[in-house]
């Protein structure tokens, strides 16, 4: 019997860790967040995350044939894009938004830099800032959450953040008294699929955090920097600006702090830089909140960071242990 | 001699916007709808030739170290024509294009043939290379500006294309759209010149 030795150079220690396993520990992460909008928009929402999910799949599939690279969509990067795209879109679009959004996404948001790991913006955000320019009625037909089975048909309304733009605008004063936190907080107000149950967010995060897919240097500064900066404008006035919890209950931060905020491939690698980018991310999440003309800002927050993330790296990589300045060197 | 060659190389093997990349500037800006295209690439065309006969035909007597105002001059002087003609017979055009027409002065195509070829060549291959340069450069508007409109108005030179529920896609007469879809085509042509240099 021929005896094989398999000759490798250290480290022997083997991990788990694998693409797949990350990916679909995100994916298991989502899965009460995708439960919640199932049950809160009904139907309509079950059908935009398969039309999701299918086009995802058959787009990704088709641009890695084309492009002559192996063909992936079993890693579970797909799936994660697929499930946030349908979470950042309302559950009144119509089946050719989520095609069209899947497609901005894995061809022009991932693909064509190279396939998983070479985008620099997260693809998810990409496709809903796209919808969101080009669609903007679809992409803001919000209607109110009607339980499953309840039997009643949808009532359009606004998100708290759309609303409270509205009024300032209209009646140069904001009332939020009509949004109570504990609603907010489970998920039972307008918005996009995804975006609207904090709590359902929540536990998948902390499912994440414990698995140490992520660490809390991102979504702690981020929540935390907007949570600071709304506190101190509503100190300053409340009855222009609203209050800080209200803040970070409402809109897409919970979704995009824990889930896209902090995907690997488009924020920093160190500490030092995810810290940064987190304060990043809020400052102009509050800036375009409080003062722009969109009522949300996550979404333009974090592509914009995605935008400053190799600069951060570049200055934020720790020195090597016992390397030396070549400068210093050469003296 | 005039070769037949200096005309047709303008329009794929050195394509002004897609090969060159040169003026960047009108092509993402006034493409919007397939007519704008065209109106500026006949406008462009027009300066591009005329400029192309009168570098080449002073070439001689121009000293070297003031060529580039030299030229300036000379290409300013057409467009001008160019903008006051367009001003008296097409106003509705000129409207649209607006500050783009006077800034075909600055086009980096026109003085980048004026200096690269026209003030070495004679007065019969500049004219062929001007509008050869012309004719691709109009063709890359009008083709970039087809793909905006029909995607971002459902409509190609104002003909509608799609039925009624056809949602137009806004972002595509927008300048990310204008970018997206530069950088496709440009992905598309290189594309297909590496199929053609495998094939040999």
């Amino acid at each position: 019997m021929k005896e094989t030795y398999i000759l490798t150079t250290s480290p022997h220690i083997h991990n788990a860790e694998s693409i797949p396993r990350v990916m679909y520990s995100v994916v298991i992460a989502l899965i009460p967040a995708v439960l919640v909008s199932i049950y809160y928009f009904g139907v309509s929402a079950l059908i935009i995350y398969l039309i999701s999910i299918a086009s995802c799949l058959v787009f990704e599939a088709a641009a890695q044939k084309v492009m002559g690279r192996p063909i992936t969509i079993g890693d579970g990067s797909i799936m994660i894009t697929a499930i946030l795209l349908a979470m950042n879109i309302p559950s009144t679009s119509p089946w050719w938004l989520v095609v069209v959004g899947a497609l901005v996404a894995v061809v022009l948001g991932k693909q064509i830099y190279g396939g998983l790991g070479h985008n620099p913006f997260n693809p998810v955000l990409v496709a809903r800032i796209l919808l969101l320019i080009s669609f903007p009625v679809q992409m803001t037909a919000w209607v109110e959450p009607v339980p499953l089975f309840s039997g009643v048909d949808s009532v359009s309304m606004a998100t708290p953040l759309g609303d409270m733009k509205t009024t300032l605008m209209l009646k140069g004063l904001i009332d939020t008294s009509h949004f109570s936190y504990m609603d907010t907080f489970i998920g039972f107000v307008g918005g996009s699929l995804g975006e609207t149950s904090v709590l359902a967010l929540l536990v998948g995060g902390i499912f994440l955090l414990a698995r140490r897919v992520i660490t809390w240097h991102v979504p702690a500064t981020y929540i935390g920097t907007v949570f600071a900066l709304t506190g101190v404008f509503w100190l300053i006035d409340p009855t222009k600006y609203a209050n800080p919890v209200f803040h970070i209950l409402s809109g897409g931060l919970m979704l995009g702090a824990l889930f896209m905020a902090t995907d690997m491939v488009t924020s920093p690698v160190y500490p030092r830089g995810m810290l940064i980018f987190g304060i990043g991310c809020g400052i102009i999440t509050v800036l375009i909140r409080l003062f722009g003309g969109y009522p949300e800002g996550v979404a333009f927050s974090i592509l914009l960071m995605n935008a400053a993330t190799p600069l951060i790296d570049r200055y934020t990589t720790p020195k090597k242990f016992g390397s030396i300045v070549l400068d210093e060197a050469a003296k | 001699m005039a070769d037949f060659k200096d005309f047709t190389k303008g329009i794929w093997s050195e394509n002004p916007v897609f090969k060159i990349v040169l003026g960047m500037c009108p092509v993402l800006a006034v493409t919007t709808a397939a007519e704008n295209g065209v109106g500026m690439g006949l406008a462009t065309t027009f300066v591009l030739v005329c400029s192309n006969i009168v570098v080449s035909g002073v070439r001689t007597v121009i000293p070297d170290k003031v060529r580039l105002p030299a030229f300036i001059v000379i290409i300013a002087s057409f467009v001008t024509i160019v903008d006051l003609v367009m001003n008296g017979f097409f106003h509705q055009l000129h409207k649209v294009l607006g500050i783009f027409i006077p800034l075909i002065v600055v086009n980096c195509i026109i003085l980048g043939r004026a200096e690269a070829f026209a003030s070495k060549n004679s007065i019969a291959s500049s004219a062929l290379d001007g509008l050869g340069m012309g004719v691709g450069f109009t063709l890359s508007l009008v083709v970039l500006g087809s793909i905006r409109e029909a995607l971002g108005n459902g409509t190609i030179f104002g003909v509608s294309l799609f039925g009624q529920g056809f949602v137009p896609m806004l972002v595509m007469i927008l300048p990310p759209g204008a970018f997206v879809t530069l950088g496709l085509l440009l992905g598309v042509m290189n594309r297909i010149e590496q199929a053609r240099d495998k094939k040999p």
